[in-house]
């Protein structure tokens, strides 16, 4: 394993000291394990929080910012936060209008935050949660953990995020949250697996003409294993998937996000982009937004997901609405 | 401790006893969880139990179920992931039921009961889903019906150790329903859960305790 690392054990501290050092607009309490706003929480705002494990970059602590999060809670890579931690992330952020929880569909993910928002209601804080599971590669829940959380996760944070930024209640943030999930899915294909700082070796062996289709944040594979197919190929693949499962009329809006996992270059998600455009134009679907880069990676894997929102015009102006993260920054 | 019941230092030396087990086995449990997981289970248990005997070192419990109960908070705190909930919440709910400062075997029996309910609702899970379930159910089933025949501590937990190991083997031909190697559906075959595994040591080394 070649790594910029210290020691695999010291790698989620050493990464907080980093952002805390990198970002003064945010507050890093590695202590507690909790990414604030420098700014803290505008009273009568309602507070979004999120976290899961490490190893997703940007994803949480780089979507804090007005416009988006109020708090991230990063837990040890791959391995969601602790309870202890949420409670402390909502106490921090709470201005009194309550906070929404944005969970991923991932197992340690929802059982944590679930005891998380048990404490918070013991102290007084009003907590009402999201579960992203937009991940088409899943698709018989009586016989898994159910569809994954993934892409979505940065379209639900970004738009009920400015929900929240305009003043909106906890109610309605976090029903716009579930609109959002409910409108997106996404589809991953990777080319590598990842190594983990701790193992020290790839998860699993993937052929040097194969592709592992379907796969979640982790690696963790949802369909099957085909032989490398082109970007067009590929990107026909995700398109299939994606609306064979949530079919768009022609003429629909989107927000298409084209995701690098980690270790493929922008200029090869670029080229899926192109082929994803071109397959959504086939069917007359209109791509009103974009964004095309790392946003939820999985450590060093080589790997693009696609994730497409249909959105209303109201939505639409919620993500046009300002925001100012580390990973995220326009308008602001 | 006589044979007959489990004390406050049996207690505490159980813990101690998964800690030391969890270390020496962690890059096993790593390794299995490799095949099917995301390959922290090892770390992730290695990490909590640590904790766990610095918690329970610096406590002065009055009973049984305050050194169980510590155990897995500290768990719950430190761990994370899917095992922090669910290895966190079957000790805490063990140690809820034992508030005095012995239990007999029967009283035993019934705590790890109430641990195996913690972990089937709060994982939605049932025998057979290829989890720590397959593992908690038989080690359960062997304890209770050892202890229900009049056998003595130590007689039941080498019982309930020997049927965890038998359940953690049986989980390998079975397709995962639950947790992260539910997606790989079919290719999940072949392999032994992490989660049984670490259910099985946990066992082990109650047997051990018990028979020193």
């Amino acid at each position: 394993m070649k790594k910029f690392v210290n020691a695999p054990e010291t790698v989620l501290r050493d990464a907080l000291a980093g952002i805390a050092a990198a970002h003064p607009d945010l507050t890093v309490d590695a202590e507690n394990g909790v990414i604030t706003r420098a700014g803290g929480t505008r009273t009568g705002k309602v507070a979004l929080i999120s976290g899961g494990g490490s190893g997703h970059e940007p994803l949480h602590g780089g979507f804090v910012g007005p416009g988006m999060l109020d708090a991230a809670c990063p837990g040890e890579v791959f391995t969601s936060p602790v309870p202890g931690q949420m409670l402390c992330a909502a106490q921090s952020v709470d201005s009194g209008a309550g906070v929404v929880f944005i969970v991923k569909n991932y197992t340690g993910d929802v059982l944590n935050f679930r005891m998380a928002a048990e404490l918070a209601v013991e102290e007084g804080i009003v907590v009402d949660t999201v579960l992203v599971d937009d991940d088409v590669a899943v698709r018989d829940s009586a016989s898994t953990a159910g569809r994954r959380g993934t892409g979505a996760t940065v379209f639900v944070e970004k738009i009920a995020g400015a929900l929240a930024e305009r003043g909106a209640d906890l109610a309605a943030v976090a029903a716009m949250g579930r609109r959002v999930n409910a409108s997106s899915r996404s589809f991953a294909v990777a080319l590598t697996a990842c190594t983990t700082p701790a193992s020290g070796r790839p998860g699993f062996d993937l052929p040097e003409d194969e592709m592992e289709v379907g796969v979640g944040i982790h690696g963790e594979p949802g369909r099957r294993r085909d032989k490398l197919g082109s970007a067009k190929e590929v990107a026909a693949m995700a398109v299939d998937a994606i609306l064979g499962d949530r079919p768009l009329a022609a003429g629909d809006e989107t927000i298409v996000m084209i995701n690098g996992l980690g270790g493929t270059p922008l200029i090869e998600l670029y080229v899926v982009f192109h082929e994803v455009a071109a397959a959504l134009a086939d069917r007359g679907v209109v791509i009103a937004r974009s964004l095309v880069g790392n946003y939820v990676t999985s450590l060093d894997m080589a790997g693009v997901s696609v994730t497409v929102c249909k959105a209303e015009s109201d939505v639409l102006s919620l993500w046009d609405a300002p925001v100012n993260t580390p990973a995220l920054r326009w308008g602001a | 401790m006589n044979g007959d019941t489990v004390d406050i230092d049996l207690a505490r030396a159980w813990v101690q006893a998964i800690a030391a087990a969890v270390d020496e086995h962690k890059d096993h449990l790593t390794q299995l969880d490799s095949a099917i997981g995301d390959a922290d289970h090892g770390v992730n248990m290695q990490r909590g139990f640590s904790a766990v005997t610095t918690a329970v070192a610096d406590m002065e419990p009055d009973t049984v179920g305050a050194v169980l109960t510590k155990a897995g908070t500290t768990l719950i705190s430190r761990v994370g992931g899917a095992s922090g909930p669910l290895f966190g919440g079957t000790l805490r709910a063990i140690g809820t039921t034992l508030d005095a400062p012995t239990a007999t075997p029967g009283e035993f029996a019934t705590a790890l009961a109430a641990g195996l309910d913690s972990v089937r609702k709060l994982g939605a899970a049932a025998p057979g889903d290829k989890t720590m379930i397959d593992a908690y159910a038989p080690a359960l089933a062997a304890f209770r019906h050892q202890a229900d025949t009049g056998a003595d501590f130590a007689a039941s937990a080498l019982a309930a150790a020997d049927a965890a190991e038998e359940g953690m083997r049986a989980t390998t031909p079975m397709q995962a329903r639950k947790g992260r190697a539910s997606y790989l559906g079919t290719r999940s075959i072949g392999h032994q859960d992490p989660g049984a595994t670490s259910t099985a040591l946990i066992f082990r080394a109650l047997a051990e305790t018990a028979a020193r």
